[in-house]
């Protein structure tokens, strides 16, 4: 483990659960699909508790994997964590199966938000408080609606017939019925228009002050680094940049490559190539 | 007009056990995508355990008591056979796990009709071929009785899959396995609970087909029945499966009473089978299969 003390802390907040060691950490992770197409190569990063995390890359960069990895949805997939370990609170979690790990507090929310079309957006809701045993479903379904009363209008409707942002918002939802203690965006920006991503974006940050920490997959990379206070960057299964979001931000190479600002001037092949050159950002 | 009415009495009573084999068929699909071709077994092994508990001069339970215990008993078993013979197969292209359910069926067969033996069981239920008559129209009583017991499950499954947090669980693995897992809901603990419900259904079923006319070795041919029927309603639609269900036996009663002699004598038997075709050639997913929710 390389020092990187101290966190930011992506808005503050209320703690509610802070002690010990709270850290969602991933060190060294190899992850293998179908035995042979490595996708991780040695991957660590770093959650702790009340923050907010972003994690960058292009298409097929590992971070979904990733994801996947922490919230055991590898197996679905024909995935295997071969090497490296995932702790939570210093315990290893990388071996347990997905009910376990949700019921540890760790809920991912599934790219391309994946509500159940059929039922209505109650029913989705009951189903995210499936791990939450024992608790009051009217209490849980009064905190999301709270954060999104769109849900609250709508909770009758057929959740198929929702617009693409309600649905995002639906899917986030249906995660925190069961209070988790974090939360695992994947790209909840996708497809949305920009008012929306900016709505979406709210969100996350208001999630995040009720004490949910929150790691966030973007393709958006202006609208995670605006929210998170450490961002992670992946590239074909490996972390190439681990900086607080502002440094990231300032750092020319992420202009370039991930914001799409700056490089005036190289407009030609050959500083195409040049790029490549760089691009090696550690070597 | 009695004879109209007698046939399609007798009709739904029967069409009501062939529907509570369908409701397992399609309890299993909607959450495995699996057509479970053990059905069968698993409802002559309820109607034996039935006929161990309750038939006979030293019955061991009331019939009222044996049904239950019966019905439980087999779906701790298809539960069992989930565990064993299906679970590892978990991921397997869906023929694959389908074809082990029919070696399934062989292997639980064999083993009920041992315990059968070659005689005709009785299941020692209470209503035998006794009639009542009403308006002038005499009613098999263990029809009525079928017909009952299709009404509560019906209900008792309704709102199990809308109000229980387990029921919902079962609907959400079978719409998204992924999404599922993901809200804490352990697949395998709904396949092995989708087993044990189709189990104690079929044993249901197995009773009322062994109601007066008993069970012997050949009973199992009859929850064939319950494929024309899931076929007709849809494979995932649990209305279809009941609606299927009656159907079938409709067809079957009406055809019975009115086939043309030139038809010859048991054409009844094979017109589930003709209805089937039919419907398959108007609506290949049968009248209540899925079409997807879908925002255009």
């Amino acid at each position: 483990m390389t020092g990187r003390f101290p966190y930011h802390a992506g808005r503050g907040g209320p703690r509610r659960r802070s002690q010990g060691v709270a850290v969602l950490a991933v060190s060294n992770l190899e992850v293998v699909y179908d035995d042979v197409i490595l996708v991780l190569r040695g991957v660590s990063l770093q959650v702790p508790q009340g923050s907010i995390v972003a994690l960058l890359g292009a298409n097929g960069a590992g971070k979904t994997t990733l994801l996947r990895a922490i919230s055991g949805l590898l197996d679905v997939h024909e995935g295997e964590v071969t090497k490296g370990r995932i702790t939570l609170d210093g315990e290893e979690i990388h071996h347990l199966d997905a009910p376990r790990i949700v019921r540890l507090g760790i809920k991912q929310v599934l790219e391309g938000r994946r509500v159940l079309a059929e039922f209505t957006v109650e029913e989705n809701l009951r189903v995210g408080a499936h791990a939450a045993r024992g608790r009051a479903l009217g209490d849980d379904l009064d905190r999301v609606f709270t954060l999104f009363p769109v849900l609250r209008d709508r909770r009758r409707r057929t959740a198929g017939y929702l617009s693409g942002g309600e649905q995002q918002m639906l899917a986030m939802g249906r995660a925190l019925m069961s209070d988790p203690r974090y939360l695992l965006l994947d790209e909840p920006s996708l497809g949305l228009a920009p008012l929306l991503v900016q709505q979406i974006r709210d969100l996350i940050v208001a999630i995040n002050e009720q004490g949910t920490t929150v790691l966030l997959v973007e393709q958006n990379a202006t609208m995670a680094l605006g929210i998170a206070g450490h961002g992670y960057v992946l590239e074909t299964g490996k972390v190439v940049m681990d900086k607080p979001s502002a440094d990231l931000l300032a750092d020319d190479d992420v202009r370039e490559f991930y914001l799409g600002l700056g490089g005036d001037g190289r407009r030609s092949f050959r500083d195409v190539k040049h790029y490549k050159r760089r691009k090696r950002w550690l070597s | 007009m009695a004879r109209f009415l007698g046939a399609l009495f007798g009709g739904l009573g029967q069409g009501s056990a062939y529907a509570l084999i369908a409701l397992g068929f399609v309890v299993i699909y909607r959450s495995t995508k699996v057509v479970s071709f053990a059905q069968p077994s698993l409802m002559v092994a309820g109607a034996t355990a039935v006929s161990y508990l309750a038939a006979g001069g030293d019955a061991l339970l009331p019939f009222w008591v044996a049904v239950p215990v019966a019905m439980l008993l087999t779906g701790l078993l298809a539960a069992g056979v989930e565990r064993v013979a299906l679970r590892p197969m978990v991921g397997k292209p869906v023929f694959t796990v389908a074809i082990i359910t029919i070696g399934v069926d062989i292997v639980l067969r064999v083993i009920v009709n041992r315990l059968i033996g070659v005689n005709i069981r009785a299941v020692g239920d209470p209503w035998g071929l006794s009639v009542v008559t009403v308006g002038g129209i005499p009613l098999q009583v263990r029809f009525l009785a079928m017909m009952a017991a299709l009404t509560l499950v019906i209900a008792a499954l309704g709102a199990f899959f809308r109000y229980a947090r387990v029921g919902l669980a079962m609907r959400a693995t079978a719409h998204d396995q992924e999404v599922a897992l993901a809200q804490g809901i352990s697949v395998g603990s709904v396949f092995a609970l989708s087993w044990a419900i189709a189990g104690a259904l079929a044993a249901l079923a197995g009773m009322f087909v062994g109601t007066s006319s008993g069970i012997d070795q050949n009973t199992w041919i009859i929850a064939l029945k319950a494929l024309p029927a899931i076929v007709i309603g849809g494979l995932d639609s649990i209305g279809g499966a009941v609606v299927g269900g009656l159907v079938v036996g409709l067809v079957e009663a009406l055809v019975a009473t009115y086939q043309p002699a030139w038809l010859g004598e048991n054409f009844a038997l094979v017109s589930p089978y003709v209805l089937l075709l039919l419907v398959l050639l108007v609506r290949p997913y049968g009248l209540f299969g899925t079409r997807e929710v879908e925002r255009v």
